[in-house]
């Protein structure tokens, strides 16, 4: 991609693109956008039935966004942020004229080009072809136009071969990358994207990255909205959170992140924590290496052990850097759970998620029995302190967004060299004299 | 609309001053906006791809377009010819029998898919920008496709059953405008309404079948003669006199005509009215509830 610049972001206290972005003119204005939904509640009793018709039925006002105010700048990469049902998706629906804001006014400068759903408009008895061209038209493009994409389309989605293939048939990859393809198509000077980068697998969620590293090197301005901290720290200029409709924090995408954390998890993250320090860190009181001893109270599972071995196989609170994490972590089961998911996760100083390991365990686990996960773990850690996690969740139910995970240990990697980053990549390149 | 062509699209727009590029309120949902040509491009895609849906999976095809008029035609000449002798003494019965149906079946049809249809196209009207008109009015389009054919069908059987053209067949587009005009507002009613007021789904299935009496379908309203008063009443209904025009015009042009059967053209004021307060009202309503449309789903 264009942009090599975006790793900076993360690394530095202040973006320089924040500042460059920051100066640009303003593409969105949002001043006192308020909305709030009626739902309807219904008297289960029968006599309330009658008089519906006569009486106005009960409502319940939803306060689903209050008196927001913010700008996102021309070139800007701006991230919207803030658990379920905080009104994120809301707002962005406001801008996207889905919804009509109650008071306030939005005002943007160009196109808008709204990403809320992939597949919209995908019927399952067409074809790729027939479906290219009605979500083509859907999103804005003429006919004409989104018959002439379709190569496009198919080459990105790599799916040149299914062409005359109903979407019914397809597999649920297929279809996300057919449907992630079209959308793609779409190119305006303002695009509102809701949380559709977390698809397909791996290798495919990077070439979506890399849409959007190209469309945020154009110049596009972009507005996210998402969960995942990881990609507003690495994609975002600037990001905002939003807590019960309100306006909690906007401005540099960590400490946005970090805002967001604290929202999630008021008492894992230290009330010593200061808004204006931007690198004030959650420690635990016996400092880096120590085992922790915050136990949260888990609904799924307990901690029984979590360990890091030295290669000698006695347990430790921290590793040289480079050696192998060498984890051997025992929990127990709090209730009866079906195909457990085991997820480890290594988070840093700054709560920025390293890396995840992710094993499932087939059946059912029944309550109090103990599951191992041990092994060894490549370490590209650069020195400091890091902190162990384990999320439990089912593989069939539906993954609770914000589930508290269970703090396993704190562990520090000792070392002498300074290095930017979180990892230490091997690498082998020299320096020589060229001529 | 079309992106790429649009010069604030240029691939390189961070070296263009942005100064030209205007703040401008969001339009928010509505019924119409986002252009004409958006508008018409939307309504075609959606109303072809509804008339493909209806055959997919059969092995006949388009085919079944003609045949399966074809077919219900034949049913129905069996019964009203054969079994109850309606029309014995009306000229042409079972060909006027035959339009009068194929008449009202696109707008019963249209109507009654009309109200299901924006709770059916809830993905699109929650998750896009999408002027909510196209909904109801593809709807209509779509049975729209579907009347012609059937009209291709019903000109074979007139022919068949000795009718002679004449030049009138040529106003059969005014006609056509009139029954459209009215399809359009009454699904843009009962579609706008449906999402907050689902009762409407099942008072318009009894509307729509007293409405089929009420309209001068198996019997012309010459036939009421005897009965002023009745005959006062079916008249203003709007669909009354477009039907008795549509005999006079392509059946039998020596047949009274809507203006004779009520007795004078003043009459006809009446259900003129109506239809153009129906249509009014349609507008008025369809503008009211497509705002905030998306969120009652």
């Amino acid at each position: 991609m264009q942009d090599s610049s975006y790793e900076t972001v993360t690394s530095e206290a202040t973006s320089p693109l924040d500042v460059r972005a920051g100066g640009g003119p303003v593409a969105i204005e949002v001043r006192g956008v308020s909305k709030s939904f009626r739902i309807p509640e219904r008297r289960p009793d029968s006599s309330s039935r009658v008089p519906r018709l006569l009486t106005r039925p009960d409502h319940r006002e939803l306060h689903a966004v209050r008196d927001i105010s913010f700008d996102v700048h021309k070139g800007e990469f701006f991230g919207i942020v803030g658990r379920n049902g905080s009104g994120k998706s809301t707002l962005l629906k406001i801008l996207a004229s889905i919804y009509r804001a109650d008071t306030g006014r939005v005002r943007v400068a160009g196109r808008i080009a709204p990403f809320i759903e992939l597949g919209v408009g995908f019927n399952p008895e067409l074809t790729a072809r027939e479906n290219c061209e009605v979500s083509g038209v859907i999103m804005g493009l003429t006919r004409r136009e989104a018959r002439r994409r379709l190569d496009a389309v198919l080459d990105f989605a790599e799916l040149r071969d299914y062409v005359e293939l109903k979407v019914k048939n397809y597999s649920s990859g297929m279809m996300v990358r057919l449907a992630f393809a079209i959308m793609i198509q779409a190119d305006a000077e303002i695009m509102l994207i809701d949380e559709v980068l977390a698809v397909g697998d791996a290798s495919f969620a990077q070439k979506c990255l890399d849409v959007f590293y190209a469309r945020r090197a154009a110049g596009r301005t972009i507005v996210l909205v998402t969960h995942d901290m990881g990609t507003v720290e690495t994609l975002c200029h600037r990001a905002m959170v939003v807590h019960d409709g309100e306006l909690q924090q906007i401005g540099d995408p960590r400490r946005s992140a970090l805002c967001y954390y604290r929202l999630n998890f008021p008492d894992r993250i230290a009330e010593t924590q200061t808004p204006d320090g931007p690198t004030a860190e959650a420690q635990t009181p016996d400092g880096p290496g120590a085992e922790s001893s915050l136990q949260p109270p888990a609904l799924d599972a307990r901690v029984v052990r979590a360990e890091l071995l030295s290669p000698s196989g006695t347990a430790v609170a921290g590793v040289n850097q480079g050696a192998p994490l060498k984890l051997d972590v025992v929990v127990e089961a709090a209730r009866d759970l079906v195909d457990p998911v085991f997820l480890i996760q290594i988070r840093n100083q700054d709560e920025l998620l390293i890396a995840g390991i992710r094993r499932m365990l087939s059946g059912r686990v029944p309550a109090g029995r103990q599951v191992r996960l041990a092994g060894e773990v490549q370490n590209l850690l650069v020195p400091g302190s890091y902190r162990l996690e384990c999320v439990i969740r089912e593989e069939r139910s539906a993954p609770r967004l914000g589930q508290k995970p269970m703090a396993l240990m704190d562990f520090g990697v000792l070392g002498t060299a300074t290095l930017h980053g979180v990892a230490a990549l091997r690498e082998d390149v020299e320096v020589t004299w060229s001529r | 609309m079309e992106p790429m062509t649009q010069p604030a699209a240029d691939p390189e727009p961070m070296a263009q001053p942005a100064a030209d590029m205007p703040l401008r309120d969001v339009p928010g949902p509505s019924a119409i906006g986002g252009g004409f040509r958006r508008f018409w491009e939307l309504l075609t895609v959606i109303a072809v791809t509804d008339f493909k849906k209806t055959y997919f999976g059969t092995t006949l095809g388009y085919l079944w377009s003609l045949g399966r008029p074809l077919m219900l035609f034949a049913v129905l000449l069996a019964v009203f010819t054969q079994v109850f002798r309606l029309g014995s003494s009306v000229p042409h019965y079972a060909v006027l029998l035959l339009m009068n149906i194929v008449l009202f079946g696109f707008f019963q049809e249209a109507t009654t898919i009309a109200v299901y249809s924006i709770v059916g196209q809830e993905a699109i009207v929650r998750k896009t920008q999408f002027p909510r008109l196209v909904i109801p009015l593809s709807v209509v389009l779509t049975s729209l496709f579907n009347l012609l054919l059937n009209l291709v069908v019903v000109v074979i059987f007139i022919l068949a059953f000795g009718v002679s053209p004449t030049w009138t067949w040529l106003l059969t587009p005014v006609l056509l405008v009139l029954l459209v005009g009215i399809t359009v507002a009454v699904s843009m009613i009962v579609a706008s309404l449906y999402p907050r007021f689902r009762d409407i789904a099942i008072i318009w299935t009894v509307a729509s079948t007293a409405l089929f009496y009420c309209t001068p379908i198996l019997y012309p309203i010459s036939k009421l003669s005897h009965h002023p008063t009745l005959r006062q009443i079916i008249l203003l209904n709007p669909l009354a006199p477009i039907l008795e025009l549509a005999r006079k015009w392509i059946i039998q042009p020596s047949a009274e005509g809507p203006a004779a059967a009520a007795g004078g053209w003043p009459h006809l004021l009446a259900p003129a009215a109506i239809y153009v307060a129906i249509c009014l009202f349609a507008v008025w309503i369809f503008k009211r509830e497509a705002p905030r449309i998306a969120e009652q789903l």
